[in-house]
């Protein structure tokens, strides 16, 4: 593992269209093993063992048990919260960096809030959820606000998560949409105005149509970010609320485990849904990236 | 996520745009007024849990006393310095791993391309939460017991996150060998007689300086706050650090989050200030 590629290579013979390919292969070989170490054959294991019962012998049973009310909840809770952050985060995002862009706003606010952006949305985890803890928990700084406002604000509750990721959220959303908001040329607007077109007309006939890839594969990508979150929902709950990624956690302690196959069952079909989330980001990315050159 | 979109040229203010300025002028002001409105609403989101929790720091008397109790905390300087170490060690991995295979993969297996970006996306279809999953069950038991020894699972600490940064590593290090004549360079190189190793070390890698310091920059600030996986792993990282401070004491946990929050803003500021430097489009935002 330690060996670095270069010293592999060392014997490679100059370059002859025969012999070439099976000396090339070996500049590849320690990426390709430690992506085999450390990535495919902990996947492959937890696929392999949701097909697995107690004994050993092949089974869809693990499967079938993630149709109980509480694991199915746990399903339908991850995809509400990450679906309300995700298009919420996604609207409010685009609007922040279109001010910054075209908003007409000094332009050096831009940049600081494309700075603020990447160190909020990288700002997650266990900080973020005790900030929230201090701000509007049980003895938090604005509860007293909030309350005499008459609103009971439960921090336990999935609106606080949702409140939570946002603050990762939006900023996400900031930071990939902006070149594509960039990409917006100015002569695509004239030329409609030139043709008469009204803001609402350019809107709904050049710049929309144009930026609907972005928008749409970056709000998937935002979904699948906090579908996939666990230390934020973890540190704000303290484990209490049923989502899946909670719900791994507490087949990994073991504390519900009697059935280790279900725990993997649990974590393939999450494993499906990134796949479907990335998969459908990925495409429109590159659908995207026609008109953004 | 954002690789590969070069920056566009803004397109030269035309006698158009001009003979346009005064008629839409009323329009555009009230709009102005709007975008200033959604900014301040950004603005307020950011800094308010940020306030809360500086304020509710500073509950604790004396003044800053959180603060003070923090840093003399010697369980403070051991994780953060583990998770620092960590940290580095996992971008040197992620460097040695991922430089000569994308500088390989470029010069002579331009067809295998597709396959490693493919590669380098899964770590987004595999949450930490999954990856740790799956790494524990697999290296617990034979032939290789790496999760029952702490060396063993410093070893899988460092794997997961070298996982992590793939992505982030693959694209900044790829983006940056879109812009330099990797060929060229190559074989002017090895007519002089230089080996593989030197052409590696001494012309691509000072030429992918920027890149890679970028993806650096970025694994760090997924890196030293991790939770999920360190804690799976039990290892004596800063991010279990902070979350068993917060079952334990009342007002260090915010002085110690706003710590952390302070930690992301100087690798991301490191990071605003090489992408300055250079015309290269750099990536700055994780995923968790």
């Amino acid at each position: 593992m330690a060996t670095a590629p270069p010293l592999n290579l060392r014997g490679a013979p100059p370059a002859r269209p025969g012999g070439r390919l099976s000396w090339s292969w070996l500049g590849v070989l320690p990426f390709f093993l430690f992506v085999l170490l450390f990535l495919v054959i902990p996947t492959l294991y937890l696929l392999v063992g949701s097909f697995e019962d107690k004994a050993g012998s092949l089974t869809l049973q693990n499967y079938a048990h993630l149709s109980e009310p509480n694991l199915a909840d746990s399903y339908f809770a991850s995809i509400e919260i990450s679906l309300v952050t995700a298009i919420a985060g996604g609207i409010f995002g685009f609007l922040v960096a279109y001010a910054v862009i075209l908003g007409g706003l000094p332009s050096f606010l831009r940049t600081a809030i494309m700075t603020f952006s990447g160190v909020a949305s990288n700002f997650a985890g266990v900080p973020l959820a005790f900030a929230f803890t201090f701000t509007l928990g049980a003895s938090g700084i604005l509860t007293p606000l909030i309350e005499a406002l008459g609103v009971h604000f439960n921090i336990y509750s999935k609106t606080a998560l949702e409140l939570a990721y946002f603050y990762f959220q939006f900023p996400l959303m900031i930071l990939i949409i902006a070149p594509a908001i960039d990409g917006l040329r100015k002569d695509w607007r004239e030329a409609a105005e030139n043709m008469g077109a009204s803001s609402f007309q350019y809107w709904r006939h050049v710049a929309l149509p144009i930026l609907t890839p972005s928008l749409l594969g970056t709000v998937i990508l935002l979904f699948g970010n906090a579908f996939g979150a666990q230390a934020t929902a973890f540190a704000l709950s303290g484990g209490s609320i049923n989502i899946v990624t909670i719900a791994i956690t507490r087949q990994i302690r073991g504390d519900v485990a009697n059935d280790p196959g279900v725990g993997y069952a649990l974590a393939m079909g999450m494993v499906v849904i990134m796949a479907i989330s990335i998969g459908i980001y990925s495409w429109l990315q590159r659908r995207s990236e026609r008109w953004l050159r | 996520m954002t690789g590969g979109t070069p920056l566009v040229a803004q397109a030269p203010k035309g006698p158009d745009s001009l003979a346009a300025a005064p008629v839409s002028r009323p329009r555009r002001s009230f709009g102005r007024i709007w975008w200033w409105a959604v900014f301040a609403v950004a603005v307020l989101y950011f800094a308010l849990p940020l306030i809360g929790t500086f304020a509710f720091s500073m509950r604790s008397q004396p003044l800053f006393s959180a603060y003070a109790v923090v840093t003399d905390d010697p369980q403070f300087a051991a994780t953060l310095l583990y998770s620092f170490v960590v940290a580095i060690v996992t971008i040197i991995v992620s460097i040695v791993l991922i430089v000569p295979t994308a500088f390989w993969v470029r010069l002579r297996l331009p067809r295998l391309r597709p396959y490693i970006e493919f590669i380098t996306l899964l770590p987004f279809v595999i949450p930490p939460i999954i990856l740790v999953f799956g790494l524990l069950r697999s290296y617990s038991g034979d032939p290789l017991p790496l999760a029952g020894s702490d060396f063993g699972s410093d070893v899988l600490l460092v794997a997961a996150y070298v996982v992590l940064s793939l992505p982030y590593m693959y694209r900044a290090v790829d983006t940056g060998l879109r812009a330099i004549d990797v060929r060229s360079l190559t074989e002017a190189s090895q007519s002089l007689g230089a080996s593989w190793f030197t052409i590696l070390v001494r012309v691509i890698f000072p030429n992918l300086r920027v890149s890679i310091l970028s993806g650096a920059f970025l694994t760090l600030a997924i890196v030293v706050g991790e939770f999920t996986i360190a804690t799976f792993l039990a290892r004596p990282a800063f991010g279990p650090y902070i979350q068993l401070l917060g079952g334990n004491k009342a007002y260090e946990p915010a002085a110690v989050s706003l710590i952390s929050f302070g930690l992301t803003w100087i690798a991301m500021g490191l990071l605003a200030l090489i992408g300055r430097q250079s015309r290269q489009k750099i990536q700055i935002a994780g995923a968790h």
